[in-house]
């Protein structure tokens, strides 16, 4: 099968206070497309870090980062921009939706960003799937904590992605909605066959994925198949 | 792998980013606005003068006639040389002959008597515009018989009425009119001697004019083709100036004119794009603490896809329309403000103004305001590149700030270029442009040093002793969020500007109450006969009036500098005597001995000349021999009335011309001139204004010949003026006054956002609103007193090297004004602070948190 990530010797240091601080330590694995994914760990353990390395929000130390065979490293931040709207869907714990657009401009702004013409119809179509159609019009701050987090879901699909990348992405939300939430993203990732690479504390959540990576203290030390 | 495949050329799509900068100001436009407002009334000032000079520029060219009343005038400070006369009878096609000379007018009904500029007229002048007179027919009507026109201030502080009589010299004259207006003559001008017209046939029988005499002579001619003066100019020119007659046509008259507003106009811009970039510094704080609030959306848009470009250009876009909107409200108030300008400076110039819209100045007005929030905003907008996707899974990350950033310097250039070349435009001069760069620039830098001192302070000696509440209030000052350095700088400069104008006024009022204060002169009589000398001085000791000094004064004018005459240096281009010598009439007094403000530089005074014949060494006033080129032992041949007296530079002094007491430029020993005609000057003090009074009605009406100039009347002329120009200067400095209260009160709302949180959590854990209510008077009451003080302390020093350097007089400021300045902009300041954050403190912190936060 194809690959879609490709980590290989990746490591991530801060200097601060005269120290050097080692987030990540020689990570390597790689992930076929299509695939579901976790990534779980105890606090401060990297998993974020991790995250934001793979969907090129920051730039490594060492190591490489290929994504969809583009080797993230050696791009500017404005180029790794463009991979991201081409290629890459997120999911955040505190959903990040821009509060002065409605839930309708949030969905749009991907496909605008890529220049697509006709764009609402499928914006619409998603705020449908994802049971907001008579919500469209609201902002962020009209919209429940669930109901945010299902727009995010809308516009994390929007683009197409080749890969999403989902930070905590019931953290913010009860149980309840949590399941619905749940449920509506692995639906979709597997109407669309998005890869997804899911970073969580929640171990029942990392179960529904067919593979679990466990970090701790910057070290990769497990990657194991669910049946 | 094959990058290009991935990484396009990404074009701009500007519909997209006006869409998302439209979308993204969303439920921030009326913070947005209140960011710009800072720079709607330096806008307003601007436009306000740029209308007024466009305005006036019209005006002067519609009304450029009525400037000078007719196509030419020529002019002389001396009786003319008889062999003119045909010539300048033959001049134009209509003519009219005007005397003018300083006399006393006593009022007979009131007893009033009172300095004024007699202007004795024949002829049908003006010929354009007119003498603007109640009733309106006196104007022209006063010519035909024994008639005065005066002037509507000498009537109203006489309580004349029209159809009283005056008295000139021995004359006695109805009062046919008030005088409004007369042609080219400014409020200002005519306060000091207020003009009276009379008509020409009754001069003589005043008896005023006498050998000696200073009288001006005018002749006004009207041509019947406009286009003839020129013409007629270079004809008569050389004999003119041979003859020492000046001349002045419309066209001279109309640049003078304007040059002389020009100065006044570049001022008051200067004035008004201080408080503009007042108004930017709260611009630029402003949509920094913006900025900051939007990190997470950019973040937002940046993982999306977002460039850094790009999310610069949204906010960038955000910033220039809403600055446009501010310029153009801005520009709106300008124009309305514009029209109040012509009643404040209807005395400055001697045009009517009109207050029409000014679609050019508007256009300059909004394209700056633009510029000027695009500018000032790009400092903080550059952090916008900067702002990581990161930020999006990391709350606390901070965005990076480099000072290494070559953009942000290139920024600072572009604003300094920017505050050059505006003010190049404005003065039209590189240096000036600089200097003024450099001054406001520097003010910057201290108010901002002194604000960055402060915060190291306050942290460094930071009172852990202190209660609570007053260590909440310090902290305030610099911790993350402050408005130290931002209302400590606009503030600041505006108290610096307000109280600098008031010492400048008062060091000019200061200086000339000093020379009328304590046994110093008060009174000045001159035009004394000789053979009225004994007389008036003996009048005097009858009022008990001690005579400070009696002097002769012989007029005169330089023939020849070293045996070479006005022709002769004005041929030979190497020579070094300025021609300006010979064009001065000289007011000279013959002694043998100094006066207690002179001082002896060179040689020494010579005494009585015996001998007709003898060498007459002369004494002169060294920096008017500098200015001349004369130096010790030159001579100089002095034409005195008609008869030419060879003398040598004997002697150099250096005189204190401050003194109110008779200074010449030259002394002659005593000797030589006893035979000349000439008058006397009589100086003394006067205990009262009633004895002033009494004393100066005693002399008009024994001595009609006899002027006075009473100190007492110049001081409140003074005054007067000054506080006429200090209107006006304050009127626009007020501007940046509201400018910074503008600021702070936007910094103090937009802060509010920031101290919401940390007020809130304040509430929650139990505290009450008087305790939030006094950390917050405090912290405002540390930033209000600090800038004002600050403001004040640099208007000291400023106005202290002013008074020693510039004026050369001790500085002595009133301390009351400066303390109810600095209580007001304390006050204010915690009013301002309070009253924008009671929000906070009236509702439940639950409340707040879901409305605000």
């Amino acid at each position: 099968m194809e690959t879609i990530l490709n980590i290989r010797n990746l490591s991530k240091t801060y200097q601060g206070g005269g120290h050097t601080l080692h987030v990540l330590n020689d990570i390597n694995f790689s992930v076929e497309a299509g695939s579901t994914l976790s990534i779980v760990g105890p606090s401060g353990s990297g998993k974020t870090t991790l995250l934001g390395l793979c969907a090129g929000l920051d730039r490594a130390s060492s190591g490489a980062v290929e994504l969809n065979n583009i080797r993230l490293n050696e791009l500017s931040e404005d180029e790794r921009a463009q991979i991201r709207n081409r290629y890459v869907g997120f999911i955040f714990q505190n959903f990040q939706l821009l509060p002065t657009l409605t839930a309708l401009e949030n969905v749009m702004v991907p496909l605008e960003l890529r220049g697509e013409k006709n764009i609402r119809p499928r914006a619409m179509e998603l705020l449908d799937k994802v049971g907001l159609a008579d919500r469209v019009h609201h902002y962020p701050m009209q919209l429940s904590g669930g109901e945010q987090q299902r727009v995010s879901l809308a516009r994390a699909f929007s683009n197409a992605p080749r890969i999403l990348f989902a930070d905590e992405p019931t953290g913010n939300l009860d149980a309840e909605t949590s399941d619905k939430v749940i449920k509506l993203l692995f639906d979709l990732n597997q109407e669309a066959g998005t890869t997804l690479i899911i970073v969580t504390h929640n171990l029942e959540l990392a179960a529904q994925t067919k593979r679990i990576i466990r970090i701790k203290g910057g070290h990769l030390v497990g990657d194991e198949r669910n049946n | 792998m094959d990058r290009d495949r991935f990484i396009y050329k990404k074009k701009l799509n500007f519909r997209w980013l006006l869409l998302m900068a439209w979308r993204d100001s969303r439920r921030n436009r009326s913070r947005l606005f209140l960011f710009v407002s800072s720079i709607i009334l330096g806008i307003a000032a601007l436009v306000a003068t740029f209308s007024l000079g466009d305005n006036v520029r019209k005006d002067i060219d519609k009304q450029a006639q009525t400037l000078v009343g007719a196509d030419l005038v020529v002019e002389s400070n001396k009786p003319v040389n008889p062999k003119m006369r045909p010539m300048l009878d033959s001049l134009g096609d209509q003519r009219s002959e005007e005397r003018t000379f300083a006399s006393m007018i006593y009022f007979s009904k009131s007893g009033g008597t009172r300095l004024v500029q007699v202007r004795a007229l024949q002829g049908d002048f003006p010929y354009y515009g007119a003498l603007e007179t109640t009733p309106v027919a006196a104007g022209k009507g006063f010519r035909l018989a024994q008639q005065a026109l005066v002037d509507k201030t000498l009537m109203l502080q006489f309580n004349a009425q029209v159809g009283d009589s005056i008295q000139i010299g021995e004359v006695t004259f109805a009062i046919a009119g008030v005088l409004n207006k007369a042609p080219g003559r400014t409020g200002l001008s005519t306060t000091v001697a207020p003009p009276v017209y009379i008509p020409l046939k009754y001069l003589d029988q005043t008896g005023l004019v006498q050998k000696g005499s200073r009288i001006g002579v005018n002749f006004y001619y009207k041509f019947n083709e406009s286009s003839q003066v020129a013409e007629v100019i270079k004809d008569i020119e050389p004999r003119l100036e041979k003859a020492g007659l000046d001349f002045d046509t419309v066209e001279d008259r109309k640049r003078n004119t304007g040059r002389s507003f020009e100065d006044v106009n570049e001022f008051l811009t200067l004035i008004s794009f201080i408080a503009l970039l007042l108004g930017c510094i709260g611009v630029a704080s402003a949509i920094h603490i913006y900025i900051r609030e939007k990190i997470s959306s950019i973040a937002i848009l940046r993982c999306l896809g977002v460039n850094s470009v790009q999310a610069f250009l949204i906010y960038l876009i955000q910033i220039v329309g809403i600055g446009t909107i501010g310029a153009i409200f801005g520009a709106i108030l300008g124009t309305l403000i514009q029209q109040v300008l012509p009643s404040v400076l209807k005395d400055f110039l001697p045009i009517e103004i009109t207050a029409g819209i000014s679609w050019p100045s508007i256009g300059k007005g909004i394209a700056l305001g633009a510029i000027i929030a695009a500018l000032f905003g790009l400092l903080p907008l550059l952090s916008v590149r900067k702002v990581s996707p990161l930020y999006t899974l990391r709350l606390s990350l901070e965005p990076a700030r480099s000072f290494r950033d070559p953009f942000r310097w290139l920024v600072y250039l572009l604003i300094l270029t920017f505050v050059v070349v505006f003010t190049w435009w404005q003065v039209h001069s590189w240096i000036q442009a600089i200097i003024f760069t450099v001054s406001i620039l520097l003010a910057f830098l201290v108010l901002a040093g002194i604000a960055r001192l402060l915060m190291f302070l306050v942290r460094r000696f930071f009172p852990s002793s202190w209660s609570y509440l007053w260590r909440q209030g310090f902290a305030n000052l610099y911790r993350p969020n402050n408005q130290t350095l931002t209302l400590i700088t606009t503030i600041g400069l505006g108290a610096l500007f307000i109280s600098t104008l008031y010492f400048i006024q008062t060091i000019l009022i200061n200086r000339v109450s000093l020379t009328g204060s304590g046994s110093q002169p008060n009174m000045v009589l001159f035009d004394i006969q000789s053979s009225q000398k004994d007389s008036v001085a003996l009048l005097a000791k009858n009022f008990q009036l001690p005579i400070l000094q009696q002097v002769p004064i012989v007029t005169m004018r330089i023939e020849a500098i070293n045996g070479k005459t006005a022709a002769d240096v004005k041929k030979d281009t190497n020579s070094k005597i300025s021609e300006r010598a010979f064009e001065w009439e000289f007011r000279v007094t013959y002694r043998d001995s100094l006066t207690d403000s002179e001082k002896l530089t060179a040689g020494k005074l010579s005494p009585r000349v015996k001998y007709p014949g003898d060498i007459v060494p002369i004494s002169m006033e060294e920096q008017y021999a500098q200015r001349i080129n004369v130096k010790m032992g030159d001579s100089i041949l002095f034409n005195v009335q008609g008869a030419l007296v060879p003398t040598v530079v004997g002697s150099m002094r250096k005189v204190d011309w401050q003194r109110v007491q008779t200074n010449f430029r030259v002394v002659f020993p005593p000797g030589v001139l006893e035979p000349a005609p000439q008058f006397h000057v009589l100086i003394t003090r006067v205990p009262s204004p009633e004895v002033s009074a009494r004393f100066q009605q005693t002399v008009v009406r024994n001595y009609p010949n006899i002027s006075i100039i009473d100190l007492h009347l110049i001081l409140k002329v003074l005054d007067d003026v000054l506080s006429q120009i200090g209107f006006v200067i304050r009127f626009m400095a007020g501007f940046s006054i509201i400018t910074g209260l503008i600021v702070l009160i936007a910094s103090v709302l937009i802060s509010k956002y920031q101290r919401m949180q940390e007020s809130v959590l304040l509430r929650t854990l139990g505290g009450s609103r008087r305790q939030i209510l006094i950390i917050t008077a405090l912290e405002y009451f540390f930033l209000g007193a600090l800038a004002a003080a600050t403001g004040i302390l640099l208007s000291l020093v400023g106005s202290w090297a002013l008074a020693r350097y510039s004026f050369k007089t001790s500085f002595s400021p009133d301390w009351w004004p400066v303390a109810i300045l600095f209580i007001a902009i304390s006050l204010l300041t915690i009013l301002i602070g309070i009253f924008n954050s009671r929000s906070v403190v009236n509702r439940p912190p639950l409340e707040v948190l879901r409305r605000e936060v």
